[in-house]
């Protein structure tokens, strides 16, 4: 498997697994210097970025298979995880078990490398299907609510998350510097470090709040000064990982920073209508899937159309 | 060996990656027996549910207590239940009144089994508890030393209701209580179960929304 991989790919890892040793030893020593302070919650969340690297290097590093499989499984988990939240209609269940069943389907298309069918099967046949199902069962009372919460759900977690997968089935000969995974470890790890910059830049600078009744601790300063550290660094590792050239790679990164922060407040939008502070407890430290997930579910989508349209 | 495999094979991968759970108060589980798990009941995932919150060295001594009209009602269902299940049978309307009925939880609990009971007798609405039938009393004033665990699911009630046969995955949660001790009287100890319950309905339903 290694044989295979770009020299890239390797030194890309090697920094996340140097830059995860460097925040892991800081969290111990912070530990260790002020003993009276409680810095569980951020060693757990150290701890579970571990798990999450792990889980994305066997995401990436394998084969086809392999990576469509946890993808597809950390979709199933973000889908159940929404569900999990929203009120259901007990009417639904076998409408639900149709919804779910759209995962599979969704990252087979991804499988097969079946580009027209992956990206209208959710928002057109799923989309038509449903509501027919609804139907079926005849309960009309909440029906748009029903339906509207279900496809939003299934548009968030299932379709946009699947373009991480299929980053991963675009023909590598147009990525010479990345390969088949550089596009995706691209995305990523920017999506992640645009969300930790924008809360080290609102930390220190920010004043004015951007979106105050939906996120309170969001200001423009952590806005501005995230999205311009993620066009820097997009700029960097242009070169390494991705076919874009040094224009194209401002672009990616501007568009990286503001879709990641939109993602990050719908969600947050979606957690302070329903009343929970966590969308979840599944990543300790974190919260829920989605909690991470958020900034993701709009940039893979966005992100994967601009280097589709330039580049495939 | 059968029960194992079947831990191992469908309850473990079943409740913990299908559906995925949530529990608050495990540090509350017996360690070993006999100890008495009483929790609320709205789908035949809450049995499951309850095994796979033990681990794999205790769980031979797990045995879920079932109405013997339902589930020995033929014979697959009776081998299944008894033998890869190891629910311990019990006569939900027994022909004549008495303390026998309840004989094979005292002698179960004698060997040092985890018994698991729904005092609400059946599956009820998801996610609401029902009235609790007092056999539970009847039964810790036989074995007084039993610690009896208060545990309450949320969520069950969705993936699989009564009368579904297609499963439909959701995160669940559940809340494990103190354990209550028989202190000499029936109604005293019923009363106590039921605000235990209470109480952890409560904290479902505000962690929960």
């Amino acid at each position: 498997m290694s044989a295979a991989l770009p020299h890239s790919v390797q030194i890309a890892f090697i920094a996340i697994g140097v830059l995860l040793v460097v925040a892991s030893l800081i969290s111990m020593t912070l530990q260790r210097l002020k003993p009276e302070r409680d810095y569980t919650e951020l060693r757990q969340r150290i701890k579970t970025w571990w798990l999450i690297v792990a889980v994305f290097a066997v995401a990436v590093l394998f084969n086809r298979t392999v990576s469509v499989v946890v993808l597809g499984f950390v979709s199933f988990l973000a889908f159940k995880e929404y569900l999990s939240l929203i009120p259901t209609r007990r009417a639904d269940h076998r409408v639900l078990f149709w919804a779910y069943l759209a995962i599979p389907v969704q990252f087979y298309w991804v499988w097969m490398g079946w580009y027209g069918l992956f990206i209208i099967f959710i928002p057109v046949y799923v989309f038509l299907f449903l509501p027919m199902r609804m139907i079926l069962i005849g309960q009309t009372q909440g029906f748009l609510h029903a339906i509207g919460t279900l496809h939003w759900g299934l548009m968030i977690t299932v379709f946009s998350l699947s373009h991480t997968a299929f980053m991963l089935v675009l023909p590598p000969e147009h990525n010479p510097a990345g390969g088949a995974m550089g596009l995706l470890i691209y995305l990523v790890f920017l999506t992640e470090f645009n969300d930790v910059a924008q809360y080290i830049w609102g930390k220190s600078f920010g004043r004015r709040k951007i979106v105050p009744k939906v996120s309170p601790n969001k200001t423009i300063a952590g806005f501005l000064g995230g999205v311009i550290t993620t066009m820097v660094l997009a700029v960097v590792l242009a070169p390494w990982l991705t076919p874009l050239t040094q224009l194209e790679s401002i672009g990616a990164g501007i568009l990286i920073g503001i879709a990641g922060f939109v993602g990050d407040v719908t969600i947050s939008a979606l957690k302070r209508d329903l009343g929970v502070k966590d969308s979840g407890s599944l990543l300790p430290g974190h919260g829920g899937l989605l909690d991470r997930l958020d900034s993701l579910t709009y940039t893979a989508p966005l992100f994967f159309h601009y280097a589709y349209f330039l580049h495939y | 060996m059968l029960r194992y495999l079947f831990y191992v094979l469908l309850v473990k991968p079943l409740v913990l990656v299908l559906l995925g759970i949530n529990a608050r108060g495990r540090e509350h589980l017996p360690k070993s027996g006999p100890a008495i798990i009483v929790a609320n009941h709205n789908s035949h995932l809450d049995t499951l549910a309850l095994m796979a919150l033990f681990p794999w060295r205790v769980i031979g001594d797990v045995h879920p207590v079932a109405a013997s009209d339902y589930f020995l009602k033929n014979k697959f269902l009776k081998w299944f239940s008894l033998h890869v299940i190891g629910i311990i049978p019990i006569d939900r309307h027994p022909a004549e009144k008495g303390a026998s009925v309840l004989a094979p939880l005292v002698h179960a609990l004698r060997d040092n089994a985890i018994i698991i009971l729904f005092p609400e007798g059946t599956r009820g609405e998801p996610e609401n508890m029902g009235k609790l039938k007092n056999g539970i009393a009847h039964l810790v004033s036989s074995c007084p030393n039993t610690p009896v665990i208060p545990v309450f699911f949320h969520g069950l009630g969705k993936c699989l209701p009564k009368g579904e046969f297609l499963l439909v995955p959701f995160f669940i949660d559940a809340f494990i209580g103190e354990p209550l001790y028989w202190e000499g009287n029936r109604l005293g100890f019923m009363e106590k179960l039921v605000n235990k319950m209470n109480v952890l309905q409560h904290k479902a339903r505000q962690s929960t929304g």
